[in-house]
């Protein structure tokens, strides 16, 4: 049976959730400071040139400028997402690579003046032949982005597990398929802000939109040279994220460096169009693979190769290309897996991680080829899915741990609530019902950077009068809830009502926290804000068996209360001291029990101030062969979904009309919020299957950059989601939890591109599901259909 | 620049600023008087997060400018609760898990009010309708669509009570 919890497991409503509502939550962007001036950033016109001469002359004299910075003042420091593709600089000097590529910033008085400057900075360019497929660039002679890399490949994988070849031997049907996504934008409603303070004891101050303040500071320090302890980096409330703001941007080190030169705060902001131009958004991946089956339906090999349209920098490139391998391990069993990847520079802006990280566009090409397999064997898609499924305890091909695995579980929680097995092969025409499965880690098994570090470290402390208790954590909370879920997991560690704990997070000064990417916060911090409250527990419960002359097993806590087991005991004369202590104060604590805030106060009495801290890094995870470590985690979130559509025949228009979901999240924290990531990650999903597409001019420009042109899916185009929590118990995660917040988004396309088929009959290869690409699909299909 | 005097009535209060002719209300409303719940997404109208209430009617405040309020009454979330007591669209958006990172939720809000305001028994696509000029990135809406249910249901019992 499963545990019973006080505070876990529940609706809690989301402590920031008030402040939301009523417009006093801060944003970065929300921040003023007195003498602040407002920062700008010049960016390439161009796509690819050389920089001849770079004159802000006029920009320096014009009344208002505080300070213009290019590659000159700010110094070469190489900087980027992985030490060992450290390709960007702050400001381009030789050449630039994209159009929005970074040359100078300009501090002024106001954002008009700022905005002046910027247009007075004279750049002499010598134009050179720019590449835009990364096809293309991978051919010997096509124009080169970075010296150290010929053929513009940034990075490529080539790994085999099991043997593929002879694998292949034994199969009785082999697939092929090809299958293409577009570059996406993340579109979250905040865009960048920042606002860097240089202060006169040398030490920086920076306010920023992120979801990695650790790495931020990490980055920052490197670039201005400034030692790390100096750099404080404070996340406020912030906009969405999803991943693009998982690394320290241009804007940022701006702020920092102008702060620095003129003493005085600066305020600096992406317009949207920036945001576009900034991108570090989803990889365009162009798949193939060839899956071989049984007759029997067993996989018995993938053969998968993938280019990636990297964009200008590595971003998160590196980790990208591993994840678009290593992600097919699972949830099926997979005994022999090849994959060979590479990522290629193109000029055009720098893709980075974006939710489901590298895997999304893989899962829904390989999905929709176990549909076509399905089909060609006459399984069920379901069936076929089943027959391969793996379970808790099982380890992938490529070493991945599924300690728990509630894919089963999901599968038959979305066959029952979408009604499967009453629909599937039985909807009219131009109806259809798909599925799909999927699943991703919580929390990446190693640091960025290469690291002993600790991924997480948490410390509570507890107010002197012992009523409330504060979580200090440099955990981000970016909207998907992590300070509420920290909170619960405090309260019902220490045994105290949810309402009595505060969180403070997001400030390099509380702790360390590698921020929130790679779904690991709820795992990661979790299990380290866990500890603090077990050892702020073990503290105050020790000096209260001291004091009452008891051994300490006989106590706990529980709803605030003081709990002792075995024969009665006089607690009077501690209740006593309490109101001694306290007395003229009203609320005073009563009945039979003593309370957890006496115990808190009597524990301060004793030693002082309780502080309990906690830390969490994964032991030792996955392989030894290159790029093991890309995939690896300590847990695994999975998925499946089942999704209805229907489409228009005569003008190719598709409309999702129902969505079933099934997450294991292992225990669910907060019931509400794992809901809210299942049903915002369907929408994600749902935009890039149907709408999303960032679109370049032959020149590298970038022709949508706006959240009208680019098309996000509106109110109007989600149907209404069946969200179904099936809770595993992950032994590694705390009190069994696991992520919800991008394996959600594994199934989603793969599942609307089979309703799709289901529906008209036929296979879209390539995103997103414009009406004129299933229109053109339809009428192939008729024309092969006529010509037999 | 020439600075005109706009007079408008902001959240029930009369409010006198000199501005400039180009300034939009939403700069005014967040920069100059320093009521920053309403959100700056794009600035061209596509996203919603500015939105604000003129005269009882959801508009874009990056597509309007300061001196067009002249003479109106402008509501912005900081408007809606009643001194500590949330409105009851605010109390269901926070009972549903409606926000996340609530960058939406404040155009969001107002635009559901303006709906509830003029029809007392939306029905779902009623609702998303009104919502569709509002973008949100995190939930999938569907906590939103259910706040607003339960609003406005919240708000015809309320009604009915004081009747």
């Amino acid at each position: 049976m499963k545990k019973q919890f006080d505070v876990l497991n529940s609706r809690a409503p989301r402590l920031d959730a008030p402040d939301k509502a009523t417009g006093r939550a801060i944003y970065t962007e929300d921040l003023n400071r007195p003498g602040q001036l407002y920062g700008v950033i010049l960016q390439s016109p161009l796509a690819h040139a050389r920089i001849l001469n770079i004159d802000v002359s006029r920009a320096v004299r014009l009344p208002g400028v505080k300070a213009v910075i290019t590659a000159r003042d700010v110094g070469l420091t190489r900087y980027g997402v992985s030490p060992a593709r450290y390709d960007e600089t702050l400001f381009a000097h030789d050449k630039v690579r994209y159009v929005g590529d970074e040359i100078a910033a300009v501090a002024a008085v106001d954002l008009e003046t700022a905005l002046e400057a910027i247009g007075l900075i004279k750049v002499d360019f010598e134009e050179l032949p720019a590449v835009f497929d990364p096809h293309q660039a991978m051919i010997e002679g096509a124009p080169q982005l970075h010296e150290d890399y010929p053929r513009n490949i940034c990075a490529e994988v080539h790994q085999e597990f099991g043997d593929a070849a002879a694998a292949f031997k034994e199969c009785d049907l082999i697939h092929t398929h090809k299958f293409v996504n577009q570059r996406q934008d993340a579109a979250f409603l905040e865009p960048h802000a920042c606002l860097a303070e240089y202060d006169l004891s040398g030490r920086l101050t920076l306010f920023t939109s992120t979801q990695v303040p650790h790495y931020v500071q990490r980055t920052v320090a490197m670039v201005t040279g400034l030692p790390v302890g100096r750099v404080r980096v404070v996340k406020p409330y912030v906009g969405g994220g999803f991943g693009p703001k998982a690394e320290a941007t241009p804007l940022e080190m701006s702020a920092c460096f102008l702060s620095m030169k003129t003493g005085r705060p600066v305020k600096m902001s992406y317009t949207r169009e920036q945001v576009f131009l900034h991108s570090r958004a989803r990889h365009r991946f162009f798949h193939e693979m060839t899956t071989g089956v049984k007759k029997d339906g067993s996989i018995l090999v993938l053969d998968h190769q993938c280019v990636l349209d990297g964009g200008a920098y590595s971003s998160f490139g590196i980790a990208t290309v591993y994840y678009a391998g290593s992600l097919l391990g699972g949830p099926y069993r997979l005994p022999n897996m090849k994959y060979d990847g590479w990522r290629v520079y193109t000029n055009k802006p720098a893709c980075g991680a974006q939710r489901g990280h590298g895997g999304v566009a893989a899962r829904a090409c390989f999905e929709q080829q176990l549909d076509i397999i399905a089909a060609e064997l006459g399984l069920d898609p379901i069936e076929l899915r089943l027959k391969n499924i793996m379970a808790a305890g099982d380890v992938t091909c490529n070493e991945l741990n599924m300690s728990s695995l509630g894919m089963h579980e999901c599968i038959d929680a979305v066959r029952k609530g979408s009604n499967w097995d009453k629909k599937k092969g039985r909807l009219p025409k131009g109806q259809g019902i798909g599925m799909a499965c999927g699943f991703f880690v919580s929390g990446a098994g190693y640091p960025i950077y290469r690291s002993d570090t600790y991924h997480s470290t948490v410390v509570i402390k507890v107010a002197e009068d012992g009523g409330t208790v504060t979580v200090q954590t440099g955990s981000a909370e970016i909207g998907q809830g992590s300070d509420t879920t920290m909170a619960m997991i405090a309260a019902e560690t220490l045994g105290i009502p949810l309402g009595d704990v505060r969180v403070v997070s997001g400030d390099t000064d509380l702790s360390v926290d590698l921020g929130a990417y790679s779904s690991r916060q709820t795992l990661m911090t979790g299990q380290a804000a866990k500890e603090a409250a077990e050892e702020v527990k073990r503290q105050i419960l020790e000096v209260l068996a001291e004091e009452l002359g008891l051994d300490a097993a006989r106590l706990d806590i529980r709803r605030g209360r003081i709990k002792i087991k075995g024969p009665p005991v006089d607690i009077t004369p501690l209740r006593i001291r309490y109101l001694r202590e306290h007395r003229g104060w009203s609320n005073q604590p009563d009945g039979e029990e003593l309370t957890f805030r006496e115990a808190a106060r009597l524990a301060y009495l004793a030693k002082g101030t309780i502080v309990g801290t906690g830390k969490y890094k994964p032991p030792p995870l996955g392989g030894k062969f290159k790029g093991a470590t890309v995939g690896t985690s300590p847990a695994y979130g999975c998925s499946a979904q089942v999704v209805e559509v229907s489409v228009d025949l005569e003008t190719g228009q598709v409309f999702v009309e129902a969505m079933t979901d099934a997450h294991d999240c292992g225990l669910a924290i907060n019931r509400t919020s794992v809901e809210g990531q299942m049903e915002g990650s369907l929408c994600m999903g749902l935009g890039e299957a149907l709408f999303e597409e960032v679109k370049f001019d032959e020149q590298g420009r970038v022709v949508n950059p706006s959240l009208g042109e680019y098309h996000l899916p509106t109110a109007l185009d989600m149907p209404k989601v069946k969200s179904i929590i099936v809770e595993s118990n992950e032994p590694n995660g705390p009190f069994g939890a696991k992520e919800v917040g991008e394996g959600a988004i594994m199934p989603t396309i793969p599942a609307i591109l089979n309703a799709v088929h289901d529906a008209a009959g036929v296979r879209i290869n390539e995103l997103p599901l414009t009406p004129e690409r299933v229109l053109t699909a339809l009428r192939e299909a008729e024309a092969k259909t006529g010509q037999t | 620049m020439k600075k005109f005097s706009v007079t408008f009535t902001l959240n029930g209060q009369a409010v006198e600023i000199l501005t400039a002719p180009n300034r939009t209300l939403l700069q005014v409303i967040r920069e100059d008087l320093g009521l920053t719940g309403t959100k700056h997404g794009c600035g061209l109208g596509d996203c919603g997060a500015c939105t604000v209430l003129l005269d009882g009617e959801p508009v874009n405040s990056c597509l309007i400018l300061a001196v067009q309020a002249h003479g109106h009454e402008v509501t912005t979330i900081e408007g809606l609760a009643d001194g500590d007591r949330l409105h009851p669209l605010q109390e269901a958006f926070v009972e549903n898990g409606a926000i996340q990172c609530g960058f939406c939720t404040p155009g969001m809000i107002l635009s559901a009010k303006a709906l509830l305001d003029r029809k007392k028994r939306p029905r779902e696509a009623d609702i998303r309708q009104a919502l569709s000029g509002n973008l949100c990135r995190c939930t999938g809406y569907q906590k939103i669509v259910e706040a607003v249910e339960d609003a406005a249901k919240s708000m015809r019992t309320k009604k009915e009570a004081a009747s």
